[in-house]
């Protein structure tokens, strides 16, 4: 009677969630949809003149995937709390940061890798800037990481109430802030033809202190929850 | 093997004074009990006893208010817990998108599988082949519960905990579920089981652990007399003796 290894849990893990983002396809679309109504409402409410858009774009396009990518955090254990999956996640034998590290990880690959693909065609649509062209992916590839991570702790901590979105945007939203001064920073500075090393050597460390950190307050924030 | 080894050993699982409040009102307790390998014992209460409540601090996913909960002799953690118990609860475990299958192999994944069982063989255990590649939101509900008992079936573990494991259940499935367990007792396991009522058993009565809101529920009016002593005394012997009503196919 010996449970099975941690890595088959892990497997069997991702290998289901990514079979459910399969079968709610749909849903998965939103974010996306959402983010591309909000970058294309700019040029209608600024006007198309390319050197008004070129100043902003790159902050838009991040304002528009950071909240994007709130609008689909709440997806992250709602299910799985309301059918009791998350009940059996805790007490199987296998360490639940370690489990809850897999969840975010396909979180992050169905919902934000998605955002980040398309984040180039939404910087064409405000006529981005050459230098930012491609700073703004990398931003996004370590920005988008960290501010899973995060969301996943405050998530998890509001799973057990009801209606708890406005809780969980409150909760989040000081922590997003620095993500977004340093990602949007990074674009900045590139437009400006300044170092923009520094803000994304930033992201890089809080996203490996997040990696470490934030599955292990997301397992014992879930205990609290489910308690 | 004989039942009398049972007891030589310490107990699978005791409860010494466990008691459970939430917000400073009580929800049952104090408690004392003893559950050996081999027995099945049922937790009986009205709506709101605290039987699923007594379930969730068993399988360590509250904390109790007072007393003490000893696994095999030793001080209760979830990290020691986790190996040993399978819990089915209110709520399914199951995935609606995922097909029974799916659902059982996510299950076998993530908590392991007892030896000489497989998802396949577990549903049909449970009487549901043929429907291994139906989604589980197509199932009714007493399909799903037979699911979700598939699901416990398959777990390496020799402790119960079953919530309710006859609601929704036809009278072929009260049966199964009695034939899973008495197989679980025979092979060494044991289980708690919550019942708000004694429809499943017509003969051969378990040992049973009432239970009332907010009271130790001494005085026990069913007769089985068990809930303070520890387990101790005759009726232990009971636990395996779950009779089915044997009878049509």
């Amino acid at each position: 009677m010996k449970p099975g290894s941690t890595s088959a849990a892990c497997a069997a893990l991702i290998r289901r969630d990514l079979t459910l983002v399969w079968r709610r396809r749909g849903d998965a679309l939103n974010p996306i949809l959402f983010a591309l109504i909000v970058v294309s409402l700019f040029p209608l409410a600024l006007g198309p003149e390319p050197e008004n858009l070129r100043r902003i774009a790159a902050g838009v396009v991040f304002v528009a995937l950071l909240l994007a990518g709130l609008l689909a955090l709440d997806t992250l254990f709602r299910s799985d709390y309301e059918d009791g999956s998350l009940e059996q996640l805790v007490l199987s034998p296998h360490p639940l940061s370690l489990l809850l590290a897999c969840k975010i990880a396909v979180h992050w690959l169905t919902t934000a890798l998605p955002l980040i693909l398309i984040a180039p065609l939404l910087g064409e649509l405000l006529h981005i800037a050459e230098p930012v062209r491609w700073v703004l992916p990398v931003a996004l590839l370590l920005a988008t990481p960290l501010l899973s991570l995060l969301g996943a702790v405050c998530v998890a901590l509001t799973v057990g109430m009801h209606r708890s979105g406005m809780l969980v945007a409150l909760l989040v939203l000081p922590l997003y802030v620095p993500v977004l001064i340093f990602g949007a920073g990074a674009c900045n500075a590139a437009q400006s033809g300044l170092p923009f090393l520094a803000p994304l050597l930033w992201l890089g460390a809080a996203f490996v202190l997040a990696l470490v950190l934030a599955p292990l307050a997301c397992a014992a924030a879930l205990r609290i929850s489910l308690s | 093997m004989p039942s009398s080894d049972f007891h030589d050993r310490p107990a699978l699982l005791e409860a010494h004074a466990l008691a459970f409040a939430r917000n400073d009102e009580p929800i049952f307790g104090p408690l004392d009990f003893a559950l050996h390998a081999g027995e099945v014992v049922l937790i009986e209460g009205d709506n709101g006893a605290g039987k699923s409540t007594l379930l969730r601090v068993l399988s360590g996913l509250l904390a109790p208010t007072s007393g003490e909960i000893r696994l095999n002799g030793e001080p209760l953690t979830l990290a020691r817990l986790s190996p040993q118990v399978a819990l089915l609860s209110h709520q399914s475990g199951l995935k609606p998108e995922l097909t029974a299958m799916e659902n059982l192999r996510f299950a076998a994944g993530l908590h392991g599988v007892r030896k000489g069982i497989s998802p396949a063989t577990a549903l049909a255990g449970v009487g549901l082949e043929g429907y291994a590649d139906v989604p589980t939101r197509q199932l009714s509900a007493g399909q799903k519960k037979r699911v979700a008992l598939a699901r416990v079936l398959l777990a390496p573990v020799g402790l119960w905990l079953l919530d309710e494991p006859y609601a929704n259940l036809d009278l072929d499935g009260i049966r199964l579920v009695n034939r899973l367990l008495e197989n679980h007792a025979n092979r060494g396991g044991a289980a708690l089981i919550t019942s708000h009522g004694a429809y499943a058993y017509t003969s051969g009565t378990p040992r049973r652990i009432p239970l009332r809101h907010g009271e130790s529920g001494e005085a026990p009016s069913h007769g089985s007399g068990e809930l303070t002593s520890g387990g101790s005394g005759g009726s232990r012997n009971a636990g395996t003796s779950i009779a089915e009503p044997r009878g049509e196919a």
